[in-house]
């Protein structure tokens, strides 16, 4: 009786397990196209299961998107684009993983991402050594174009280019927005100590001590998976600052914003982009009002060049919305697109040759896209390099100020 | 000196969450020696069936009374989480009670992984963190220039009122020695007539319906929770029962505030404290582990 009691339990577990795995296999197969053309894949690295996730999902379907319009007016003949998607959690090591299952796929003619800057720090050295090119829509980490020293730019690889613009003119537009516009005169700077937050944080510190700005009590740092805000906001509020600038993403953001609200500092906390998402203020609720963030690009709504990439993204019947990055994405999927228009034709396989001509092609971009016009200056950063400030009115993200930054 | 008591009253509720679910580490550990890592996965499964019942069980007409609000809340968490634990238990620890001790360590590591996994891929939005609602208030009161919100104080006085409960159990009533006995030596308790798996899985119950009400008010303090808040939140209150003695239910409660207290503090006295929190938490774990190698309040484990 025991034994058999004891086998039913087992056969149980065992069948919940086969379910479970079962079903996680199930979402992520990827769907095999029914007709003979030969196979190119986009591969893709952004957080879908972890880390800021709205955006993550937001890039892939807007990617989907370009891709889908591609293979249905057949744009490159005899060849179908399909979308390769990793999941890098938000983390350097699962995005690493990712990308070195991506070059191990012959296939693989270009990758698009990585959403965070730190993520990007350990995929690009990995995509630059199997020669494929990389092309993000939101890194926008000055390091990832420009080499470690500011004064002396050396693009580290010469296949990687982004869509999105730097952090040091996001923050720069931020400090002159605060200091100028807002009249701004005392802030508290914290970051979380990855790559995009510290950038963002000092750019903006750089700018806004000289425009006359005064930073009060230390740089913070508190990374991202702390829990409790209380103790820095206790120790934050006798500084009265006029502002608390924070270098980082949403998650974090709306624990920390609230956590000031609650312990009586009233003032607004600025973000950059990695905050202008609705599910900053789905969660600090009130605690988000009056924020500010910068994003990049001119708001999607407000281009006329975005229209049709809202309209189609909407008629798609995606899940879930575009996000922030959504145009730049559909941008960035174009990109590598019209490439691989130029360099696949009249090739029977994906060889180094073709990957080398798509690098090529990308770095030769000349076109109009959703988010204004595409090209890539010497270093593999846009040209276009629009900014906007939004502030969080009526339980959304609303654009104050369009513009460039003035250097 | 003012940001000083401040930053006591921040360290009191931090500590008294990290207590909170301390004790669950501590009782499970003090009855069968399983450091059950799948802990924090309760705390957090709590946090989200308490969340589903405010979105989809409580009737729009009860919503606006706060306690009523709370009290369905709290139910459906402790439910959950009473429920998944007790299916852990049966499922993943029980086949391997007799096995070497490495097995349902890693065990327990698996199934924390899959109740992340679940509740990430099967609550609707669980990919992303998911706004809880603050349900009794969001008000503060000054004491003297320090600012306590209503809702660590509901943290607090629970959390102590919980403890108290449970020492009383565990000492008073006919369960609570035969939870004892079992964890001094399962088989003469066994002997003595007492049903030990069923002692094992009241202690499971105790555990999970603690961390539940932790999970709860976690989510109504910080406003917002993710399947990913048991992880870091459970390795600090293993850290915390580690630190007062495990197997010791007033250990897991002093160690809570203790590495509550050293987090805050170092974030205010140390330079750069904010970025170091932890490795100053954990530097004083290690001190108290040379000078006391069975924690704060543990005694010299039997062999």
């Amino acid at each position: 009786m025991v034994a058999t009691k004891r086998r039913s339990w087992r056969i149980f577990t065992l069948v919940m397990v086969a379910a479970i795995a079962l079903s996680a296999c199930g979402s992520d197969a990827e769907e095999s196209g029914g007709d003979d053309r030969k196979v190119a894949r986009i591969g893709m690295i952004v957080p879908l299961l972890g880390g800021s996730t709205a955006v993550g999902i937001g890039i892939r379907n807007s990617v989907d998107l370009a891709i889908r319009q591609a293979n249905e007016k057949d744009l490159i003949p005899g060849w179908r684009i399909e979308l390769a998607a990793e999941d890098d959690g938000g983390k350097p090591e699962i995005g690493s993983l990712a990308a070195n299952k991506l070059v191990s796929d012959s296939s693989v003619v270009a990758v698009i991402g990585t959403y965070n800057s730190s993520v990007a720090q350990q995929v690009q050295p990995i995509l630059s050594n199997a020669g494929i090119a990389m092309v993000s829509p939101a890194n926008t980490n000055d390091t990832l174009t420009r080499g470690q020293n500011p004064a002396t730019p050396v693009r580290p690889h010469k296949n990687y280019f982004r869509t999105a613009t730097l952090d040091s003119l996001q923050g720069g537009f931020a400090a002159d927005y605060a200091f100028n516009d807002a009249a701004i005169k005392n802030a508290v700077i914290v970051h979380d100590g990855k790559a995009y937050g510290k950038g963002l944080a000092e750019s903006f510190q750089a700018r806004f001590t000289k425009n006359g700005g005064t930073v009060v009590g230390e740089v913070r740092v508190i990374a991202e998976e702390t829990t409790d805000y209380s103790s820095d906001v206790t120790s934050i509020a006798p500084l009265n600052p006029d502002l608390i600038f924070y270098g980082g993403e949403y998650t974090a953001a709306a624990k920390f914003t609230t956590e000031l609200k609650k312990q009586g500092v009233t003032v607004p906390l600025m973000g950059g982009d990695g905050i202008v998402d609705q599910t900053y203020i789905d969660n600090a609720k009130e605690a988000a009002k009056a924020d500010l963030g910068t994003s990049i690009g001119a708001p999607a709504e407000q281009l006329p060049s975005a229209r049709a990439y809202l309209d189609a993204y909407n008629a798609a019947s995606y899940r879930d919305p575009g996000s922030a990055y959504g145009a730049l994405a559909y941008d960035a999927g174009n990109v590598v697109i019209d490439a691989l228009v130029k360099a696949l034709p009249g090739k029977t396989s994906v060889d180094s040759a073709v990957r080398t001509a798509v690098i090529e092609a990308i770095q030769a971009t000349n076109r109009d896209g959703a988010t204004g016009k595409l090209a890539f200056d010497q270093f593999g950063d846009t040209v276009t390099k629009l900014l906007t400030v939004n502030q969080v009115a009526e339980n959304a993200w609303k654009p104050i100020k369009t513009g460039e930054f003035a250097g | 000196m003012r940001q000083f008591l401040q930053q006591l009253v921040n360290g009191t509720v931090l500590g008294a969450t990290y207590g909170l679910i301390a004790l669950g580490y501590t009782m499970v550990y003090g009855i069968i020696q399983l450091i059950n890592f799948a802990h924090g996965e309760i705390f957090m499964v709590g946090a989200f069936a308490g969340l589903a019942s405010h979105r989809w069980l409580l009737p729009d007409s009860l919503a606006g009374n706060a306690w009523i609000a709370l009290a369905v809340i709290l139910v459906a968490a402790v439910l959950a989480a009473v429920a998944t634990a007790v299916l852990m238990e049966r499922l993943a620890y029980r086949p391997l009670r007799d096995a070497p001790r490495l097995a349902p360590l890693i065990t327990a590591i698996g199934v924390s992984i899959v109740l992340q996994e679940i509740v990430r891929k099967f609550y609707p939005g669980g990919n992303r963190p998911q706004p809880f609602p603050s349900v009794i208030t969001t008000g503060a009161f000054d004491v003297g220039g320090v600012r306590v919100a209503w809702i660590s104080v509901f943290v607090v006085v629970t959390a102590i009122a919980l403890m108290v409960a449970l020492q009383a159990f565990v000492r008073k009533t006919k369960t609570g020695k035969a939870m004892r006995a079992t964890a001094q030596d399962p088989d003469t308790a066994r002997l003595m007539g007492i049903d030990t798996n069923r002692v094992i899985v009241i202690t499971f119950i105790l555990g999970a319906a603690l961390a539940a009400v932790a999970g709860v008010m976690y989510g109504m303090r910080f406003g917002q929770i993710d399947y990913r808040i048991g992880f870091v939140t459970g390795l600090k209150a293993f850290t915390a029962a580690v630190l007062g003695g495990i197997g010791n239910i007033s250990g897991a409660m002093l160690g809570g505030f203790v590495l509550g207290m050293v987090e805050v503090m170092a974030v205010q006295y140390i330079p750069y404290g904010s970025a170091w929190r932890d490795a100053w938490a954990f530097a004083v774990l290690i001190l108290v582990l040379v000078f006391r190698p069975a924690g704060l309040l543990g005694e010299r484990v039997r062999s």
